[in-house]
């Protein structure tokens, strides 16, 4: 530990952790650009932002994981370089991960233990249990020292992560969007547990995309828009309107797009639809809708209301519990993804790397994906490498896909071009439904364009698009009409005259508009 | 020092660094043969003689090699699907098994006998890989612990029947059946004990397998698979099926092995020990050694068997225990597990700046 130990929380002190002007870039985007804030002890201090707006960078900066391009770290007025996470702990930031890194067969004790300095080589948990105990009751994060991991619910599993911080002594508390695996009852407790270390003395970076949890939990917030800092408000007085608004932006005349003919007959018919989350959850409760031929519907939402859930149902990834998917006449509830891609239902997925393609096979495997079953790929049994070779070259050419060749493994492709060969495989057998989730998200300019215009096309030849996007921009531009969903329901549905990216926001957030 | 993620070995390089590494793992052995008491010299002078230079010690060498390339060239299969079936040994006793029921039990003459007894083989130890690939898709069964828990069973199998049933009657108090008529034997190469049929197999599987995984959609499937499960969920694969003719080519090339080693060499069914000596678990090097590649199998297959051959050789000649082969076998597999770490990563001298 340095000089910053046991400063009280005063206006005269420097700030404990005070960033500035930090920049970091990744080949053609500016992940944070000139962010500059300051975090006092004794404060939750809230950052909030869309997915993609900077948050995870900016964390990663703190723990050691990245190094900042430009800019500096100061911490109790004086400059530091946090260069990997043991330096970060040493400096007393620690760091609760969204995604729990526990070692499920060992008990709560041996994995505080875990990397732990000047622990003993013999019966390590020894003693770490009775200050385990302590520290759950001065926190109120009560958890069994000899408990099996893998016994432990989610938000007991969150504790223990805190408690690996708290007993190494930290000062400053990051902890990364920690209610998206919570309970609401969870979080509850979990917002206590932040008000005591609060009163501690801890500073706590709280970052989160929720709204209510800013409001109910932080002292001030820091609002990040495209690697920007766009304001730092304290929370008294700050109302979810404003705070929305400063998340989504200003409004922005979205480019229309035009129409060569109006929607069709409606083809999909979602009804009742009732689908659980792994975790066993109803992720998308009582939903109801319609997407004609020739119409694209936007489906906008923040990220982790139901939107993965309703997609996977949607193209036979994930069974419903209760209700009914039918694409024209065709009744599809329960059947699996070769039945849906059969009845011509194409997926953009979300996850492009581990579901949308295999990295290490070629271009043009990736391509048939899909169509290596039917002709002209498949002669019985078969595979006409011919036929898929010239396939492929075609494809890459129409669809404008930069890679080394047809035979390069897609894993040396980037982002963009991933994409554009999802499509140009999606698009091959040219479906009657498109369900396109988050199309353009990390896309550079030039592609997104590219794929907007792609899903316009579609529009135009007759197909029904239903598009589920956090670009409440890109919702705008696209859609003929907007779905919004909250909490696993759809809270509203606009047409595009109707919706702005106020309201949008707000009724993303979960308030009646 | 620290080590950084190579961006894509090129097949030489990975080709040399494999080879010094079986050359590493010879210099070790001689190391151990060393301190057993045995020159170094007079044990590469001993197998030179009585391995290389020798054409009746060549086909020992390739008589070793043809059950390691059959099991081998399956697991690859198995393995580029994920399947990781441990389980090659018992499926070669399932098929000696099937073999032997045939040769004694069942109908045909001349090559429609052996026809049968093959065929017999393969099916027998293609379902007995099928039954943990079930498992596995239906239920998500731990396959290595299935297919490993099944060889005790296969072994115990074997055991039952030659102690029982299918004792022989002319085999005064032995626990092995009776020799298989004349009709069901695999001819041998003039001079030798090899029994060539066993080697087209060999060939013939390993280019099937390889051709059957490059330009079929059960090989687009397998590669889909085994490389991304999720992916082949998304493109609408079906996972079980595909598992199951995995499972089945696998375990019949394996079962086709026990058939050659009956038919070709012992002509009856004996103690699971004497039909195999473990050729079901070093097939599992021979295909890691050929990086799951079926085609590269006959090349590791071949290295195998001459460790086999070689062992014979100087057990004969230096006295040395006969366990020689294994523990050459796994320092083989010991140095080419230590050799990914060369051909993943560049090793770089120095701080991680920069």
């Amino acid at each position: 530990m340095d000089g910053a130990e046991a400063s009280p929380p005063s206006q005269e002190t420097p700030p404990f952790l005070e960033l500035r002007s930090l920049t970091k870039r990744f080949p053609g985007v500016v992940a944070n650009d000139r962010v500059s804030l300051s975090v006092r002890a004794g404060e939750v201090h809230a950052l909030l932002g869309e997915n993609g707006a900077g948050k995870s960078t900016l964390v990663s900066m703190l723990y050691g994981l990245l190094q900042p391009d430009e800019g500096e770290i100061l911490l109790a007025g004086r400059r530091v370089w946090i260069r990997s996470p043991k330096d970060a702990l040493s400096l007393g930031i620690g760091l609760v991960p969204q995604h729990f890194l526990l070692v499920k067969k060992h008990t709560v004790a041996e994995n505080v233990a875990l990397g732990l300095p000047g622990v003993p080589f013999l019966a390590p948990t020894r003693g770490l249990e009775v200050q385990l105990r302590q520290l759950g009751e001065r926190y109120g994060l009560p958890v069994d020292p000899r408990a099996y991991v893998w016994q432990l619910s989610a938000g007991e599993q969150q504790r223990v992560e805190i408690l690996k911080v708290l007993v190494r002594d930290v000062r400053l508390l990051i902890l990364d969007e920690p209610t998206s695996v919570l309970t609401p009852q969870e979080a509850r407790g979990l917002f206590q547990v932040l008000r005591r270390m609060k009163e501690e003395g801890h500073a706590v970076i709280f970052i989160t995309h929720k709204l209510e949890e800013v409001l109910e939990v932080a002292d001030r917030v820091t609002v990040l828009r495209r690697g920007r800092v766009v304001a730092t408000l304290p929370v008294a007085g700050a109302s979810r309107a404003r705070l929305a608004r400063l998340m989504v932006g200003e409004e922005v005349a979205p480019p229309k797009a035009e129409r060569t003919r109006p929607p069709g007959e409606p083809l999909l018919f979602v009804e009742d639809l009732w689908v659980k989350s792994d975790r066993g959850y109803f992720a998308v409760k009582d939903v109801n809708f319609e997407v004609r031929a020739g119409e694209i519907v936007g489906l906008a939402g923040v990220a982790g209301n139901g939107q993965s859930e309703l997609i996977e149902a949607l193209t036979g990834l994930r069974r419903p519990s209760r209700g009914w998917i039918r694409l024209g006449e065709r009744d599809l509830t329960g059947r699996d993804a070769r039945v849906y891609f059969e009845a011509g239902v194409a997926h953009v997925p979300e996850d492009r790397t581990h579901r949308g393609v295999v990295p290490s096979l070629s271009v043009a495997e990736n391509l048939i994906l899909k169509h290596y079953r039917y002709p002209p790929f498949a002669r019985g049994p078969l595979l006409d490498r011919r036929a898929v070779r010239a396939f492929a070259a075609d494809t890459v050419e129409r669809y404008r896909v930069v890679a080394p060749s047809v035979d390069a493994p897609v894993r040396l492709l980037s982002g963009g071009n991933i994409q554009k060969l999802i499509l140009a495989r999606e698009l091959y057998a040219r479906p009657r439904l498109l369900v396109a989730a988050h199309p353009t998200y990390g896309l550079d300019v030039g592609a997104a364009a590219q794929v907007h215009r792609l899903l316009l096309a579609e529009r135009d030849r007759g197909a029904a698009v239903f598009l589920v996007s956090e670009d409440l921009e890109e919702i705008l531009a696209l859609s003929d009409r907007i779905l919004v969903i909250f909490d696993g329901k759809i809270v509203a549905e606009l047409s595009p005259g109707e919706a702005s990216k106020e309201r949008l926001g707000l009724l993303m957030a979960g308030v009646a508009a | 020092m620290r080590l950084v993620p190579r961006e894509q070995p090129g097949p030489a390089f990975v080709l040399a660094v494999s080879a010094l590494a079986v050359l590493l793992a010879f210099a070790a052995s001689l190391v151990l043969l060393a301190l057993y008491g045995a020159s170094p010299v007079e044990a590469l002078r001993v197998v030179y003689q009585g391995v290389l230079a020798d054409p009746r010690g060549f086909a020992e060498v390739l008589r070793r090699a043809v059950p390691l390339t059959l099991a081998g060239a399956g697991l690859a299969l198995a393995f580029r699907a994920q399947f990781w079936n441990i389980g090659a040994e018992g499926q070669l006793l399932l098929g000696a098994v099937a073999a032997s029921g045939v040769a004694l039990f069942g109908p045909g003459e001349g090559i429609t006998k052996l026809f049968l007894m093959g065929l017999a083989a393969f099916v027998a130890g293609g379902l007995w890989a099928a039954l943990p690939a079930y498992l596995k898709g239906r239920l998500s069964v731990n396959d290595v612990i299935t297919t490993l828990m099944l060889n005790y069973v296969a072994i115990y199998l074997v055991e039952w029947l030659i102690h029982g049933p299918w004792k022989g009657r002319s085999v005064f108090g032995f626990a092995y059946t009776d020799r298989f008529p004349a009709s069901a034997w695999l001819p041998t190469w003039p001079g030798t004990a090899l029994a060539w049929p066993g080697v087209l197999l060999a060939v013939a599987f390993a280019v099937f397998f390889a051709w059957l995984l490059f330009a079929t959609r059960l090989g687009f499937e397998i590669r889909v698979v085994g490389e991304n499960p999720e992916a082949a969920r998304y493109a609408g694969i079906r996972a079980l099926s595909t598992l199951f003719w995995v499972a089945l080519l696998s375990g019949g090339v394996a079962g086709l092995a026990g058939f050659v080693e009956v038919a070709g060499t012992h002509h009856r069914l004996l103690a699971p020990l004497q039909i195999s000596l473990g050729y079901g678990y070093t097939a599992i090097i021979v295909a890691w050694l050929g990086r799951n590649h079926p085609l590269t199998t006959l090349l590791t297959g071949l290295l195998i068997g001459f460790v086999f051959a070689a062992g014979d050789v100087a057990k004969v000649a230096l006295a040395t225990p006969f366990q020689l082969v294994q523990v050459v076998n796994g320092l083989i597999l010991f140095f080419l597990i230590a050799a990914e770490v060369p051909i993943r990563y560049r090793i770089v001298w120095g701080s991680d700046r920069g």
